[in-house]
């Protein structure tokens, strides 16, 4: 209970914010969240599955201009809104210029209207960022820095196939630190090949000391067409177990709450003040415009996503071309989001939100499945919230898949 | 249409075994009598089903009329009728060999004689048909027409040293295979004036016309108007239409008279009154004595079909019928199972039989299916004395109250190449086969006879056949009769529920074995749930397997990447469209497939 009021506190400083009073800005003001997309790297990791390769210096320069051109005729579309937060992902967003950081973000402020305290995160690689890199990013913008360490034993870096070692890593956190980042997000992985609770145990009290505002921690999945699929679904032995990877899941929460780190979202960890703003948005249905290659958007009560062939890309001049299998959600659909999405969230759905949104009680909606799930000790309610337990934490899936209609 | 003097008249059909080129000589000939130009033919005009044209296999027997002009300048009327040539079929070969005068036995020049030409040429002397060989395929490079026509000489006993070697698929030499029809086949015989007397040979269920009935006219003419009488059913109806076959079209006429073959329709809407193997006579003129119908098809496979959907039930009911009024083979009663809800027990010829009717039901009829465990019907004498015919286990009377129990055996054929001797003997051992004998047919081929209890050999036996002869063995069988044997019934139980749906009858002495795979198969279909489940295997009272699905620990969803939540929407929106297509029993969700996999259990 107790975690969860100080959930809600600053969630609702979020949404104060957001409203506009924070910023002394009209209450009827829209907001909105820009993501962009590098879909750049150095090499392609065993494991990843997301829209990145590694391209020729010319193509990635053509890719920043397009982008910059479809920053422009994105805030021309979107005049009338504000933006909270940004959130330039990849790829390898460090893997172009600072300049071309700069100029995305220079397009951004110049098209759009921000928000003073707009949230604005860059993700870095850990390898060969320099100091003077990291001063530009600064000047740029950049407010908040997220960096892919996955793990700090160089063995199993190694075996996913990263290119920085875990020293590699500290000179550069030194760095950041050192330029003045005061929110940094640092990514671990567990699950991992070869991975033991003892190595894991090391890495989180490694990480519990360099004490960063943020962890994200994921579980690996082993994601179709990638190296990683084809090899550990056929080796699935040389992986840690199903209980081992759940244990490990709760190691990193039980120790890290051990020291100061609340988990919000089930792979997301912050110190006090310091959730990420950009993807919280994500979960709590706030609209968001992904730009670049294969980036998704949720702007009015519609999704689509770019299309994901680069050439074609930077062919395209019409913004309205690079959509791609646009969908309106329905009333059903939006509830099934609000449900799947909000339960990732340590505080849970809200009834009084649910409310608010649909104009329907979520009890008359989704009674049955709610009664069965609890049944089975998946979620708990607190009238009239409802949140995952831990066992339900386990099995999300098999949960949030309760919350589906059915389609006919 | 000017009435044909009935010695231009040629009945026909083609026997050959699978593969030989039997509906592709069909074809060449409609093509050849001028039927059909170039551009209407499509490969295969004879097979109208998709699923044969798919599979390449003859299911149901077809009809055509052609005329040709011979070379000594008078036309003839062909009706060629084709036939199935899978040994699950035999029932439709033999429907059709009744409506013919002479048969075409086909040979691949490569392959030569195989199990299933023999034991259609034994059908087509069974029904006084004149019997002339082709050697087709004479395109191939591994082509040996003089060594085949030597060997069906020798095995067969008929001539061959001057049969047509042909290759249906360029069209080369097909004309002399013409002219040996006009020669060869004889001419009908029967006197048009005499009482109406037609053999029903085929049906085919029309919405418009009602029951389509295929007939070969023995004796008398039949017309528009003509009051008809089915001997066996009794039904009267006045006959509406009659006509001749075009290809894949109705041609109709004025009338058909003695040694014709063709359809009438009568406005009969009840599909069972027009029965395949029935006399068709004049009510007004009946004949004396009906036609010696066709021997009685007894189903030898039986197994559990359920619509997926309960709500369909009375959907699968009505496509039951209309295939049943093609398919006299086809056997169904009402039946319930605890854990597949409402269904019906189908009785079929064999494995692909069920897996055609199976196939049919779900494209033609859109009904997706679960199907129960196939088996054979087992005799169960018990304890009072009574005897009963067990189609479904779950019938099966207390152990305590049973005598003994006797299970239907097959005579079999199996040719091989000398090499694979050895493999196949091995599995028709374990088959508790018994060895007949075995004969050289020539250096290199050998006859294999053994008794084999059907029950064995209705799951997988003819793929375990191909795959242990590397697909040179070729396999016949016939009914022998009912022997005592050691059999148990099977149980299969899911957390600690039985699935009747599961059980059947096998032999004590691969019981174990059995129940072991069946666990171990359905610890693989059946998908975690969140507590553990038992999976059991018993006789009686008694576990005699075991195996566990584990509790689910874990289903998480990665991160939501980028916003990407389409993505994951459609995740799980296609896991909860799996769990769709389960059967809920108890607790428990068993995915359909399960219930047909688990007969599978055979790959080696």
């Amino acid at each position: 209970m107790q975690a969860k009021r100080r959930f809600w506190r600053h969630h609702s400083e979020y949404r104060h914010r957001r409203s506009g009073v924070y910023t002394g800005l009209t209450m009827s003001e829209k907001v909105l969240e820009i993501y962009l997309h590098i879909p750049f790297c150095e090499r392609k990791c065993a494991y990843c599955d997301f829209l990145s390769f590694p391209a020729p210096y010319d193509k990635q320069e053509a890719y920043v201009g397009k982008l910059v051109s479809e920053i422009k005729c994105a805030g021309e579309l979107y005049s009338d809104w504000r933006v909270a937060t940004v959130y330039i992902g990849g790829g390898t967003p460090s893997i172009l210029p600072p300049g071309a950081i700069a100029k995305l973000l220079y397009a951004v402020k110049t098209s759009f209207v921000m928000q003073t305290d707009a949230e604005i995160t860059m993700e870095a690689n850990p390898g060969v960022m320099g100091p003077e890199h990291l001063q530009a990013y600064r000047k740029a913008g950049v407010n908040r820095l997220s960096m892919g360490l996955q793990s700090t034993d160089d063995w199993e870096l190694k075996q996913l196939g990263r290119l920085h070692t875990y020293e590699g890593f500290l000179n550069c956190y030194q760095s950041v630190k050192e330029a003045g980042f005061d929110n940094v997000n640092v990514d671990l992985m567990f699950g991992l090949p070869g991975q033991t609770l003892l190595t894991w145990k090391n890495t989180l009290k490694r990480l519990a000391l360099l004490r960063p505002e943020h962890l994200s921690v994921y579980g690996l999945s082993l994601e179709e067409g990638t190296q990683f699929h084809a090899i550990y679904t056929q080796y699935p032995h040389l992986l840690p177990g199903e209980d081992e990877e759940r244990a490990m899941y709760w190691m990193a929460h039980d120790y890290l709450q051990e020291h100061g780190y609340e988990r919000y979202e089930i792979s997301n960890f912050a110190r006090k003040g310091y959730q990420c703003r950009h993807n919280l948005g994500y979960w709590t249905d706030v609209p968001y415009l992904g730009l670049g290659l294969g980036a998704a958007s949720y702007m009015e009560g519609c999704r689509w996503h770019n299309i994901k062939d680069l050439d074609r890309y930077l062919e395209i001049t019409n913004i309205g071309e690079l959509r791609e299998d646009s969908e309106p959600l329905d009333e059903h659909a939006h509830m099934e989001e609000f449900m799947f999405l909000g339960l990732r969230l340590d505080r849970g759905v809200s009834g009084y939100e649910f409310l608010l949104k649909f104009g329907k009680n979520m009890w008359d909606v989704y009674g049955e499945a709610i009664k069965e799930l609890e049944k089975e000790e998946l979620v708990e309610i607190h009238s009239p919230d409802m949140r995952l337990t831990r066992k339900g934490v386990d099995v999300s899936n098999y949960v949030f898949e309760k919350f589906l209609f059915d389609k006919e | 249409m000017p009435t044909f003097d009935q010695s231009k008249i040629r009945n026909f059909c083609i026997i050959a075994h699978i593969d030989h080129g039997k509906s592709t000589l069909a074809d060449r000939i409609i093509e050849r009598t001028g039927l059909l130009t170039l551009r209407e033919m499509q490969d295969q005009v004879l097979d109208n089903m998709d699923l044969e044209r798919e599979r390449g296999i003859t299911i149901k027997a077809q009809a055509v009329r052609t005329v040709y002009k011979a070379r000594d300048g008078q036309e003839y009327i062909f009706n060629l009728i084709d036939t199935p040539g899978h040994v699950d079929f035999n029932y439709e070969v033999s429907r059709s060999l009744a409506a013919c005068d002479g048969a075409i036995l086909v040979v691949d020049a490569a392959q030569g004689i195989e199990a299933q030409t023999l034991a259609n040429v034994y059908l087509a002397l069974d029904h006084d048909l004149d019997v002339f060989p082709v050697i087709n395929k004479i395109d191939l490079p591994s082509a040996e027409p003089d060594r085949v026509a030597a060997e069906i000489e020798d095995v067969i006993g008929i001539e061959a040293a001057d049969a047509p070697r042909i290759s249906a698929k360029t069209g080369d030499n097909v004309d002399a295979v013409l002219e040996e029809i006009v020669k060869k086949v004889p001419a009908p015989q029967g006197d048009p004036e005499a009482p109406l007397k037609a053999l029903v040979f085929d049906s085919l269920y029309d919405s418009y016309k009602g029951v389509i009935v295929f007939c070969r006219i023995k004796e008398g003419t039949v017309r528009r108007g003509t009051p008809i009488l089915m001997m066996a059913t009794k039904a009267q109806a006045q006959v509406v239409e009659v006509g001749y076959f075009g290809a894949g079209q109705f041609i109709p006429c004025d009338e058909l008279s003695a040694g014709m073959v063709g359809y009438l329709t009568a406005s009969i809407k009840n599909v069972k009154d027009a029965r395949v193997g029935d006399t068709v006579t004049d009510s007004s003129r009946p004949c004396a004595k009906p036609l010696p119908g066709y021997k009685k098809v007894t189903s030898m496979v039986y197994c559990g079909l359920y619509p997926a959907d309960g709500a369909k039930y009375n959907d699968l009911r009505d496509a039951l019928e209309k295939l049943q009024l093609n398919d006299a083979s086809l056997f169904f009663e009402p039946e319930t199972s605890v854990a597949l809800g409402f269904g019906f027990r189908c009785g079929f010829l064999g494995l692909l039989h069920l897996e055609i009717i199976q196939e049919r039901l779900e494209r033609e009829y859109d009904l997706d299916l679960v199907t129960t465990a196939p088996g054979v019907i087992y005799k169960v004498h018990q304890k009072d004395g009574t005897v009963t015919e067990l189609t479904n286990p779950t019938n099966l009377p207390d152990p305590s109250e049973i005598d003994f129990m006797e299970e239907p055996i097959v005579t079999s054929q199996i040719m091989v190449t000398t090499e694979f001797v050895g493999p196949i003997m091995t599995l028709c051992q374990e088959r508790r086969g018994r060895y007949l004998g075995m004969e050289y047919m020539e250096e290199t081929r050998a006859l294999l006879r053994y008794d084999l209890p059907l029950g064995e050999i209705i799951y997988d036996f003819f793929d375990a056949l191909k795959s242990r002869s590397r697909g040179y063995a070729s396999f016949d069988y016939e009914m022998k009769g009912y022997e005592q044997a050691q059999l148990v019934k099977l149980d299969i139980l899911v957390n600690h529920e039985e699935i009747d749906a599961l059980s059947f009858i096998v032999h004590a002495d691969s019981a174990y074995e059995r129940g072991r795979k069946m666990c171990e198969k359905l610890k693989e279909e059946i998908p975690r749930h969140l507590f553990e489940i038992p999976i059991q295997a018993a006789i009686g009272s008694k576990i005699i397997a075991r195996e566990t699905v584990k509790a689910m620990r874990k289903d998480v969803l990665a991160k939501c990447y980028g916003g990407d939540i389409t993505r994951k929407r459609k995740l799980l929106e296609k896991q909860k469209e799996g769990k769709k297509r389960m059967r809920q029993i108890g607790s428990v969700e068993i995915p359909q497939k399960a219930f047909m996999s688990v007969l599978k259990l055979d790959e080696e």
